[in-house]
């Protein structure tokens, strides 16, 4: 196992109470930035550090950070991401769930950065009891003086509250996620201006993901310099990756980026291997809404480098050969997985999610869900697979946020790599009828890419 | 169905009162969506109209702020429910691991079908999108529980054991 920054506690006994991750060095990072920083040298040190935003984009956090309006006067708010609902993503639910106070601790040295007093915790729904338990971790850190009025004699105030959602994958969609938070439908806003300039109630707003926030901790402890060693070039650190699908050990793993994708789903220290003696098929490797790569470009890059955990490399051949490491919600499939049936259950998913604002994407998820339901029970044509193709293309960069590019991505990469499948459906309805039927195999590699 | 009739225990209230201070002067309505969790758990499990007015009364809201935030969000349930619904995430990585196969279980065992409510009034079969918890797939949420890896023998003894409970499962409950 690599270096662990952020887990390296989680399985000692009773780490979720104040003591005893104080007594595993917890609050550390408060005392350093509070007694010996000011706030901007905080984000100095997340500058330096490369740390890159961990729900899915991945834009550099102390860039987003220096971003931030101060205008005199008006309150400044950090608003914590925790509505994880991208597919294949359970990361932030684990750390929040065993070490909660992890997830306070980087809250309050964060805030103190940006010179918030009030700072949020936006947390899915579903997650109720996880908030009942970061509620409990809020309040003793209350009671031992992290939070409130004049922490640790400093004159800087904190309150920091939790806020559930109701049910909504947009609301991860930072600023329908404030939207969310000011008790409205979520519905994304356009863009500029940006939450650092009008976020919440119209202020400046920094809206960071979970993990993003508690490697604040690491890197204010050892200094950005160091957490910039950790990792590969411009993927620095470690990051959660979430396993899961058709592998021996599903779960999450803190990897150091830069890990090899071979090493990271056959080795025991990892996924160990795939389930049931089966084959590698494929992998969606940064959660539903990053290209899928047949098993030989998920191993190695066209140009035949071994495919890395990391950014760039994960990237390496654009959507042409290539995918993303988003969220890191790691999806392996197993030969017997039906492709075009995991894209109709992904459409289904984005149809279902989205807000309805932009006509390309409420009108196109439905269309995309319509045409592969058809293409997936047998009633398909030929030229669907075409059509198919065009909606996805007409959706792609034509809304307000993202969640259209994310519902037109895993079209497109399925028809581009597994084209055959889409054909075998069209071609064969009456072996399709079984959801449960063999797929066709793949065709020779060197028609791949 | 006047407010009058809408439920709201002084616990409940209190509970209200106190998200409602959390938030800065004048911006009240931020309570709106955990009160209508609340609301809902008080209301044997769904929004009935004069529920949403009785809690646009309480934030001081028109009430199309309620309905139109209540319509948005996939965990209010706007007709009356079975005690327990049975929330099957049937998204990719469960759908990997057999979530077909359990929804099939279910309507078999419970003798519904998705969407459904069993004419006790005790279970509601639904499918939900990825509840964060495909690292334990297949899975399903029952009020503010998640039970995991499921197979058929463990789905079995939990509808034993909400059938014995008889209480009505939210997602506010205290697990």
């Amino acid at each position: 196992m690599g270096k662990q920054l952020l887990l390296e506690n989680i399985n000692v006994e009773g780490i979720r109470t104040l003591e005893v991750y104080r007594k595993m060095g917890g609050y550390a990072s408060v005392e350093k930035a509070i007694k010996t920083m000011s706030p901007d040298a905080v984000t100095e040190e997340v500058k330096k550090s490369g740390l890159r935003g961990r729900g899915g984009a991945g834009f550099p956090t102390g860039m987003k950070w220096s971003f931030l309006a101060k205008p005199a006067g008006v309150p400044r708010y950090l608003v914590c991401n925790a509505d994880e609902s991208e597919p294949g993503t359970f990361k932030d639910r684990y750390l929040m769930e065993y070490i909660p106070h992890a997830l306070i601790e980087g809250m309050i040295t964060a805030s103190f950065a940006l010179g918030a007093n009030k700072s949020f915790i936006y947390i899915r729904g579903e997650y109720f009891y996880i908030s009942r338990i970061l509620e409990h971790a809020i309040g003793e850190a209350y009671a031992a003086g992290w939070l409130g009025k004049n922490i640790l004699g400093s004159g800087f105030d904190l309150d920091l509250t939790v806020q559930v959602g109701a049910g909504a994958y947009i609301c991860g969609e930072e600023t329908a996620l404030l939207e969310s938070l000011e008790g409205k439908r979520g519905n994304p806003r356009i863009k500029p201006p940006f939450p650092a300039v009008k976020g919440l109630y119209g202020c400046p707003t920094v809206v960071n993901n979970v993990e993003t926030i508690a490697a604040v901790v690491p890197i204010v402890n050892h200094g950005g310099d160091e957490y910039a060693k950790i990792g590969l070039g411009k993927s620095t650190g470690t990051k959660l990756i979430s396993a899961s699908g058709n592998i021996n050990k599903p779960g999450v793993y803190e990897i150091e980026l830069g890990v090899p994708v071979e090493e990271f789903i056959f080795s025991d220290e990892y996924c160990g291997g795939i389930a049931n003696g089966r084959k590698f098929k494929a992998c969606v490797p940064g959660g539903s809404s990053v290209p899928i790569l047949p098993a030989d470009l998920m191993l190695k890059t066209s140009s035949g480098e071994n495919r890395l955990m990391t950014y760039e490399s994960l990237s390496e051949g654009g959507f042409a050969t290539g995918s993303m490491l988003g969220s890191g919600g790691f999806i392996v499939y197993d030969d017997r997985a039906c492709i075009v049936r995991s894209t109709y259950n992904f459409s289904h998913f984005y149809r279902h999610e989205s807000c309805g604002q932009c006509s390309p994407c409420r009108e196109g998820t439905a269309w995309m869900e319509k045409i592969l339901h058809r293409l997936e029970n047998g009633l398909g044509r030929i030229e669907d697979i075409d059509l198919l193709w065009d909606v996805q293309g007409k959706i792609e960069g034509r809304t307000i946020c993202p969640l259209g590019d994310a519902a037109a991505w895993p079209v497109a990469a399925a028809i581009r790599h597994f084209r055959h499948e889409f054909e075998y459906h069209a071609k064969y309805p009456e072996k399709v009828k079984d959801p449960k039927h063999t797929p066709p195999p793949m065709p020779s590699l060197a028609t791949v890419g | 169905m006047s407010t009058q009739q809408v439920k709201f225990s002084d616990e409940a209230l209190l509970e209200c009162q106190k998200i409602i201070k959390r938030y800065p002067e004048g911006k009240q309505k931020s309570a709106l969506i955990p009160i209508l969790h609340i609301a809902q758990a008080e209301n044997d499990g769904w929004l009935s109209s004069a529920t949403m007015d009785k809690v646009a009364d309480l934030l001081q809201l028109n009430p199309i702020e309620v309905y139109e935030v209540a319509t948005f969000y996939s965990m209010y349930n706007l007709k009356p429910v079975g005690k327990c619904i049975l929330e099957v995430c049937k998204t990719v990585p469960c759908w990997l691991n057999g979530a077909e196969d359990l929804v099939a279980y279910l309507e078999k065992k419970l003798k519904i079908k998705v969407g459904e409510t069993t004419p006790d009034g005790m279970f509601t079969i639904k499918t939900v999108e990825c509840l964060g918890s495909c690292g334990t797939a297949p899975m399903l949420q029952c009020g503010a529980n998640y039970h995991e890896n499921l197979t058929e023998s463990k789905a079995d003894a939990l509808i034993e054991k909400l059938r014995t409970e008889n209480t009505r499962k939210n997602y506010t409950d205290i697990i």
